[in-house]
């Protein structure tokens, strides 16, 4: 297993052992893991890949993991669905949505990463996983801990939305509500962390977790068919999925997966509320200012986003751009999204449907080019957010009178909706 | 102007182990000259060659990010709790 080197920092290059460790003592940079290439160029191929599980685990030569993957074994592979609909209605030719709503176990791309951290924590023999989280990274730290058998503590905003409280309690962790926003909770972490011993997923673990982004970027390339696509928008937060995605589709690259090289433009969707990486983007400043986050979307309100400068390497790199979106449009962009291709996206689908329609119309992403959105977790987990703008249901006798009535009441067309 | 410094771990070979030490300075920028005198090298591991405090460092005032106040020019007065911490993914 001599494919992970060890970990390397990325701002000064100082070589570390693979241990939990996530910072580099001598100038702070991240720490991160440092493969055998040259070792993976033949055995990392595309037969190889298409023989694997349908999980993210068929890219574990990819992934720093030693042995057998100790939980979440059915988490990826899941849909890229060819958007017809919301690509008529976007007025562009060719439109993917990368479906991580429907992730397992917890319907969001993190269980990508967690499936990762915690095989990765068990690895180390740690008996306590952590995190600190805007919501869904509580659910499947609590979810993958379960099944692994680990106690867990996750660390949360106290404003967070009721499904994602539940949605992590029913697991059985212990669940801290925090008095401050995502900032705070995760400085009074990093406390926690240096006090106890503990797999932090998103801090001591952090190498070894963020690793499992790139499965996102590996499956849109594979579901292409080995194609790279022309632009692809992300939402970020910590800026640490864009990050990861380019760094997956160029691994493809140098192990010479893809059809036609790596050309993709990577996008960085942001609430207006909390956009400090898409702000830095536009004003052409690799300076990421931290802001007070104030949005609907709050699995992307952090405001002093720890990637954030290498998102912004990752566009500039790649060519793209990025967008911000407020909350009316949030709300716009996840009923379009539901509304076209049947897919109920938490307020991070939102944005990025948001963002990306800004991009299309400053013609940033041009009409005729291949554009995958990516939509990372489900709206069943944000449902205050969009409720006030749906319509009420018809409620009626159990008479056909009264459900005519309604109809008539309502002036409700029954011409099928894509009639034309 | 006596302040308490929370040293994160990577840094505490240089505080002998110490995960809290006490500062002098009447901002930040006088706290980090003084933390020098008393732990040699310091200073090089918080700023990098232009005297800038290092990207991946946050320093905090009272729970406050610096960031937010008037940087390394923020001004301390005694008994003030200054945290210098890694940044930290997550999300």
């Amino acid at each position: 297993m001599a494919k992970v080197k060890g970990l390397k920092c990325r701002e000064c290059k100082r070589p570390y052992p693979a241990d939990p460790l996530h910072v580099c003592e001598f100038c702070f940079g991240p720490l991160e893991v440092d493969y055998d290439y040259e070792a993976l160029r033949g055995t990392m191929t595309r037969k190889a890949i298409e023989a694997g599980p349908p999980s993210i685990w068929r890219y574990k030569a990819l992934l720093p993991i030693e042995g057998e993957p100790a939980v979440g074994h059915h988490c990826g592979m899941t849909p890229l669905v060819k958007a017809k609909n919301l690509a008529r209605a976007l007025g562009v030719r060719e439109v993917y949505a990368k479906n991580d709503t429907v992730n397992h176990p917890s319907f969001s791309f993190k269980d990508r990463v967690v499936a990762v951290a915690v095989t990765k924590a068990l690895e180390f023999g740690f008996t306590v996983v952590a995190c600190a989280s805007t919501g869904n990274l509580a659910n499947s730290v609590a979810a993958h801990a379960a099944e692994g058998g680990l106690q867990s503590f996750v660390f949360v905003p106290a404003d967070l939305e009721q499904g994602k409280v539940l949605g992590t309690l029913i697991y059985d962790p212990t669940l801290v509500a925090v008095e401050g926003n995502y900032d705070e909770v995760n400085r009074l972490c990093s406390e926690i962390a240096d006090k106890y011993r503990w797999a932090f997923v998103n801090i001591n673990i952090r190498p070894y977790y963020a690793e499992g982004s790139k499965t996102f970027g590996y499956e849109v390339a594979e579901q292409l068919g080995w194609r790279a696509p022309q632009h692809i928008v992300v939402p970020a937060a910590g800026g640490s999925l864009v990050t990861k995605i380019w760094k997956g589709l160029k691994e493809f690259d140098r192990l010479g997966l893809l059809s036609g090289g790596c050309a993709t433009r990577m996008h960085v969707a942001q609430a207006e509320g909390c956009g400090p990486i898409v702000t830095a983007i536009k004003e052409n400043s690799e300076i990421i200012k931290p802001v007070k986050p104030k949005t609907i979307a709050k699995s992307l309100a952090i405001g002093n986003p720890a990637d954030g400068y290498y998102a912004y390497k990752a566009v500039k790199e790649s060519g793209g751009h990025g967008e911000h979106a407020s909350d009316e449009e949030i709300v716009e962009g996840m009923k379009l999204l539901a509304s076209t291709e049947g897919i109920f996206a938490e307020t991070a689908g939102g944005v990025t449907v948001a963002a990306a329609k800004r991009l299309i119309e400053q013609g940033r992403i041009p009409k005729d080019e291949s554009l995958v959105l990516c939509i990372t977790g489900n709206g069943l987990k944000t449902q205050e957010a969009v409720a006030p703008a749906l319509k009420v249901q018809l409620q009626i006798k159990p008479t056909l009178r009264s459900f005519d009535e309604a109809m008539a009441s309502h002036g409700i067309d029954v011409t099928p909706r894509n009639a034309n | 102007m006596s302040v308490k410094v929370r040293i994160p771990t990577p840094l505490r070979g240089l505080t002998k182990g110490q995960g809290e030490v006490e500062g002098q300075g009447s901002s930040i920028n006088e706290l980090i000259e003084n933390l020098e005198k008393s732990f040699g090298g310091l200073r090089d591991r918080l700023c990098d060659e232009t005297g800038t405090v290092r990207r991946f460092i946050n320093i905090y005032v009272n729970e406050e990010d610096i960031r937010f106040l008037q940087g390394t020019s923020t001004p301390l007065k005694p008994g003030d709790l200054v945290s210098i911490v890694p940044a930290i993914a997550g999300g």
